[in-house]
């Protein structure tokens, strides 16, 4: 009953997703209380995020397990690309309505507010023009600079497109069949994936010690930490993503024809990469 | 077999036709079931648009289900018929893709024309700002100095408490009736400078044609023209908390030298209260505060 | 529905009694589960809706209090959204799309799971913030802020409820993607696939598409709450309508995600019942894809009144209007499917009637409100009521029905007893127009909607429609007893149950066996 005579493979009965289920809402369920101030909070958020992660590594080390005595035909692989795909997707999107958010506030809200046509805010706010950047009407005697495209992000820049040649060049050797250089690019890729990571965190500091740079800076502040912190985020478990696929290039596990592990990290990391071209064009520089 | 079903139709007909006599008793009176014309220009265009798109989708309705109807009742095969086998036809498809675009730019263009002439706000005579609270509405007339809240009237304010008791037939103008109406000028293009002061609130007077959203840090423009002088009731059009639904609108619209004595009074001090004499935007304040 | 399916399964390694539901990768038994949540669901938010009545029933306020009033509004269309129409067609989606394209189970049968179990939990929290100091969330479904922002304790619980539900949609619509992309037995190519079929591939994209933007206007409403953030503040130079914007450009093709499925099964009930190929095939196909596609330039037609430029308001108008004609060739394909065919009216046939008359008069007032200065006077009014509800109950519930009552044979192997299904067709029928049919003159009477307590003038047509509402929501009760009785018992269906019925899920034997297709079939 495992597998279908056909081919196709259909799992056993699976635990993991109840336990993702129980282990995801404790975790949603304990930001809220920690959120609203209930004790209890950070102890159920705890909770959660262990049974997400214990549910995390179990799915996938069957997936993974599964994948290395063959039980996935090729059908089987195009079903989880297109799965990755749509999941890639469905990101796009939700950085689509942040994107939103700020083109918006750009085009259309800070205008208005400071008596463009509809020219009849001036009613309510005696309006400095207010021009972006900006931190809204009602800040106006607020202390505060926005973040230049120098020096940091546009590091960051060179250090995101240089990981994505790093990546391909690792995906080139796997195909290869050369594991040592597989391996290497790898770890590299990693490599400036961390340290994009620290440079964003001192970015983060640099804004909050030294422009006065904070989420509660207006609409600027609020678009520029919400942009490039999801993208952050992303990085992150991108960079974990790259970490078990790099042990799993040194256990062997990829084969130059079959690697889907790989090449789906692969997209994310690039799609990743991608998100960040547009921050850096639409927070930092325009 | 086929009679008792059709037997057992008719019963559920008759059942239908019971449950609409339960409704006749207001059928009688178009104002409880249809838009009203209104007494700006504005109102009636709309209700003329109104009507005009509704009769169109009445009888492009009329089409569409008699030949579903006339389909339904002889082609069934209980009458024995044969089903045909055509399966698509392109001329007919392409006729009933290109016939509705048409309809539907012939009503596109008297729709445009209204909502423009709707949209131009300049040349104004007066102009009032609105503003909402949770729950009531302020009203400033722009520079005149006159300004004041205006809520629900309070015999509705006692009547609509939870079991209160009151039938709410035996109230006068249940539930749209205020303590103080927005009174303004006939004849008159008046322009409404509209915002909140907490939440979203929606300023609707039906029988002037329209209804502007209240955004709290923002000002909507709008305006009319009303024609004939009357008292006309609105009410709160968005969501805004508890108490939305108790925050009624009363215009009252005068001949021009009545309003003009009105507003001379106001400016004098009028009534006690009437005036913008910060007793009421103080106890606003306060209001707000407690929340 | 265990009784019958489990003794055709093989069930010698499979876990029984209630762990064989918690950790089952079946497509079956995960539609079952779906269909049943839904049902629940539906009961629950169908009950909210009672309360409603009830309170509208007379004018004063006698039942609820005006602010638990405004949580019955939200949590009713919140359950019914997404916990009652979007689950019935993605339990539909689960069980017939293998059977349809001839696969052996979805694409991602793990994920499958997962995307099921994560609605209970997710109504689990929805439902508890009802119970919670402060009470659930009252600023109607669209949550509008800043209204929302003065939830109580609530607020973030609701948030992530929302959160959990919109993860259980993508990864079920990931799964329906890939399942059709990359299941389908050899032969059958993208044009012969069945309606259904080709209408959820299009709402499972659309629905990957705008989950994520709805979790994004979300997560801003969160941050605005707790950290400091101003999207929606004009102090900080965001705005409360950038809200609307987004949640609508979500808020449209959610719309449309509850109908096109629908759309599907109508246009494979009808066909089967009039004995004649469907008419327009491809291009049923094509419209489905334009509706999809102009869904995405429409959501301001939600906000004619916030005060948007003139050149805005013209442009969301036309666009809206447009999609009359793709929805005008689906109606006539249907009607044209009808014409020279060889009828007979059971019930999944009668509802399959009931829904191309009664959508399109919900079309029809669509149409009236997507005329922008018109909609001036409708808007927030309960002619919108009565608009959606005609699109929502009379199109996608009675789409549901239709589909339930047509393919239940083959999910339990027996018939339903049509006598009780045509009671339940012409009460509901009748009773649904007498509940919603009147809220198109209180509409246009003046009468706001999200209102606990009116003047006094639109007192008989709320009585009528409560009346209806209580009538409706009883007959519902005809239908879950029927189906009781459909799963314990009856006449044995036919592998083939309707005469006219065509298509793969028709080849396997009535109940359809544990397993199917195995080994794809050959498509010529
Ligand atoms: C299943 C759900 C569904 C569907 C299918 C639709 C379909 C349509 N809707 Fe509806 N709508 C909702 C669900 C839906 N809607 C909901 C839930 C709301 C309220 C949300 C809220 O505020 O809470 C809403 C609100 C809503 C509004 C906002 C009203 C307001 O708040 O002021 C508007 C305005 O344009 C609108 C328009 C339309 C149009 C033009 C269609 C069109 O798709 C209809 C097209 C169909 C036809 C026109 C009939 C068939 C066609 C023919 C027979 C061809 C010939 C016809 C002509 C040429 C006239 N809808
Ligand atoms: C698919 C979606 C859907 C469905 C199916 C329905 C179904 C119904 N709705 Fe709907 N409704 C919405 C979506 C839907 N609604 C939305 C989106 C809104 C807008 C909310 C907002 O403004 O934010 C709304 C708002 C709304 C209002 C306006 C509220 C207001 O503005 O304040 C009303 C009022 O009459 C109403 C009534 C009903 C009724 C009577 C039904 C009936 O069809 C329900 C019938 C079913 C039953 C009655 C269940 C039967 C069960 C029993 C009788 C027994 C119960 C037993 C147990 C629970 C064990 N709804
Ligand atoms: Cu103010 Cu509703
Ligand atoms: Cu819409």
């Amino acid at each position: 009953m495992a597998q279908a005579e056909g081919g196709y493979y259909v799992p056993h009965q699976s635990s993991w997703p109840i336990i993702g289920s129980v282990g995801v809402t404790a975790l949603v369920v304990g930001i809220a209380l920690y959120l609203e101030g209930i004790g209890a909070g950070p102890w159920v958020l705890g909770a959660g995020l262990l049974i997400t992660l214990w549910m995390v590594v179990g799915w996938f080390g069957d997936v993974v397990r599964e994948g290395l005595t063959g039980l996935y035909s090729d059908q089987v692989d195009r079903s989880l690309r297109w799965g990755m795909i749509f999941f890639i997707f469905s990101e796009v999107m939700l950085f689509a309505a942040f994107f939103g958010a700020l083109f918006y506030a750009r085009v259309l809200s800070v205008p208005w507010l400071s008596g463009a046509d509809p020219a009849t805010s001036r009613l309510i706010w005696d309006s400095v023009a207010l021009t972006w950047p900006t931190a809204g009407p009602a800040n106006a005697a607020m202390e505060w600079r926005p973040m230049g495209p120098w020096p940091l992000p546009t590091i960051n820049t060179l250090i995101l497109l240089t990981s994505g040649v790093t990546l391909t060049a690792a995906h080139h050797a796997l195909k290869d069949g050369n594991r040592g250089k597989l391996v290497g690019y790898m770890w590299a890729t990693i490599a400036l994936g961390l340290v994009f990571i620290g440079l964003q965190a001192y970015e983060y500091y640099h804004a909050y010690e030294h422009l006065n740079l904070r989420l509660e800076t207006g609409i600027y502040g609020s678009t520029f930490f919400m942009l490039t912190g999801f993208h952050g985020m992303h990085v992150l478990i991108g960079t974990l993503m790259l970490g078990v696929i790099a042990v799993r290039c040194m256990k062997g596990h990829f084969r130059p024809e079959a690697h889907f592990g790989f090449e789906a990290t692969a997209w994310y990391w690039h799609f990743v990469d991608v998100v960040w071209l547009g921050l850096y064009i639409f927070v930092y520089i325009l | 077999m086929t009679n008792m079903i059709a037997r057992r139709r008719f019963g559920h007909l008759g059942l239908l036709a019971g449950l609409m006599l339960l409704a006749t008793p207001a059928l009688a009176d178009f104002s409880l079931i249809n838009m009203t014309r209104g007494v700006t220009e504005s109102s009636q265009e709309i209700y003329d648009l109104h009507m005009t798109i509704f009769t169109i989708t009445v009888v492009i309705g009329l089409g569409v289900f008699g030949a579903m109807f006339y389909s339904i009742f002889r082609h069934r095969k209980s009458r024995g018929v044969k089903p045909a086998k055509f399966h698509h036809s392109t001329a007919v498809e392409i006729v009933w893709t290109v016939l509705p675009l048409v309809i539907l730019v012939g009503m596109a263009v008297p729709a445009t024309r209204v909502l423009i002439d709707l949209d131009d706000t300049s040349e104004s005579e007066m102009a009032v700002k609105i503003t909402g609270y949770q729950w009531f509405w302020g009203y400033e007339y722009m520079g005149e100095d006159v300004q004041f809240l205006s809520r629900l009237a309070t015999d509705s304010d006692v009547a609509r408490q939870l079991d209160s008791g009151i039938n709410p037939a035996s109230v006068p103008n249940y539930l749209q009736n205020v303590d103080r109406r927005l009174v303004l000028p006939v004849d008159t293009r008046i322009k409404f400078q509209i915002t909140a002061a907490d939440v979203i609130h929606s300023w609707w007077m039906p029988d002037l044609g329209w209804k502007k959203d209240a955004i709290p840090g923002f000002v909507n423009e709008t305006w009319t023209v009303i024609e004939e002088p009357g008292v006309y009731r609105g009410r709160c059009a968005e969501l805004c908390g508890r108490d939305h639904g108790f925050m009624p609108i009363v215009v009252e619209a005068v001949e021009r030298d009545e309003y003009e004595a009105w507003l001379a009074e106001q400016q004098a001090g009028g009534e006690p209260g009437t005036t913008a004499d910060g007793t009421d935007a103080a106890e606003a304040g306060e209001e707000l505060a407690a929340r | 529905m265990t009784a019958t399916t489990q003794d055709h399964a093989h069930h010698a390694e499979e876990p029984t009694g209630f762990k064989r539901w918690l950790v089952t990768t079946n497509h079956k038994d995960i539609g079952s589960m779906y269909l049943l949540f839904s049902l629940a669901m539906f009961l629950v938010g169908g009950a909210m809706a009672l309360v409603i009545r009830a309170e509208l029933f007379q004018p004063g306020l006698q039942v609820v209090d005006p602010y638990f009033f405004n949580q019955m509004t939200t949590m009713h269309a919140l359950v019914m959204i997404f916990g009652a129409v979007m689950p019935a067609f993605t339990g539909l989606a689960n069980w017939m799309i293998p059977l349809m394209v001839g696969a052996p189970d979805m694409a991602l049968p793990r994920m499958n799971n997962w995307s099921f179990w994560l609605l209970p939990f997710g109504f689990a929290i929805l439902l508890s913030t009802l119970f919670m100091p402060g009470g659930g969330p009252a600023g109607g479904w669209t949550m509008y802020p800043p209204l929302m922002l003065q939830t109580g304790t609530a607020f973030p619980f609701v948030i992530f409820a929302i959160h959990v539900l919109g993860i259980s949609s993508i990864m079920g619509s990931i799964n329906v993607i890939a399942t059709i992309l990359n299941m389908r037995a050899p032969g059958m190519t993208l044009m012969k696939m069945p309606l259904f079929v080709w209408t959820w591939l299009i709402t499972a994209y659309l629905m990957i598409a705008v989950m994520p933007v709805l979790a994004g206007a979300i997560t801003m409403l969160l941050t605005d709450q707790y950290f400091g953030t101003s999207f929606f503040s004009a102090a900080g130079g965001g705005d409360p309508v950038l809200y609307q914007h987004i949640f609508w450009f979500f808020g449209h093709p959610e719309v449309y995600i509850l109908i096109l499925p629908a759309f599907g099964i109508i246009s494979t009930i009808i066909p089967a019942f009039a004995r004649k190929p469907l008419f327009g095939y491809s291009s049923m196909v094509y419209a489905t894809a334009s509706i999809a596609f102009l869904s995405f330039i429409v959501w301001a037609h939600h906000m004619f009144t916030v005060g948007m430029p003139l050149a805005g308001q013209l442009f969301f108008m036309y666009a809206t209007m447009l999609i009359a004609v793709p929805t005008g060739v689906k109606v006539f394909n249907w009607v044209a499917t009808m014409w020279r065919g060889a009828m007979t009216f059971e019930t999944p046939m009668l509802f399959a009637l009931a829904f191309v008359f009664l959508f399109t008069i919900g079309g029809f007032s669509g149409l009236m409100l997507a005329i922008a200065p018109a909609d001036f006077q409708y808007h927030d009014t309960y002619f919108v009521v009565a608009h959606f509800h005609y699109v929502l109950v009379t199109g996608a519930v009675f789409a549901i029905l239709a589909a339930a009552y047509y393919w239940m044979p083959k999910w339990t192997g027996h018939m339903y007893n049509e006598r009780l299904g045509q009671w339940h067709f012409w009460l509901s029928t009748i009773f649904v127009n007498v509940l919603f049919f009147p809220q198109h003159f209180l509409g246009l009477a003046g009468m706001p909607r999200r209102i606990p307590d009116y003047s006094v003038q639109f007192a008989d047509w709320n009585m009528v429609s409560s009346i209806g509402g209580f009538g409706f929501g009883f007959a519902q009760l005809i239908f879950v007893w029927l189906l009781y009785k459909c799963i314990r018992g009856g006449q044995k269906a036919e592998a083939r149950a309707w005469e006219g019925a065509e298509g793969l899920e028709w080849e396997v034997p009535s109940p359809a066996p544990h397993h199917t297709f195995d080994t794809p079939p050959v498509i010529r």
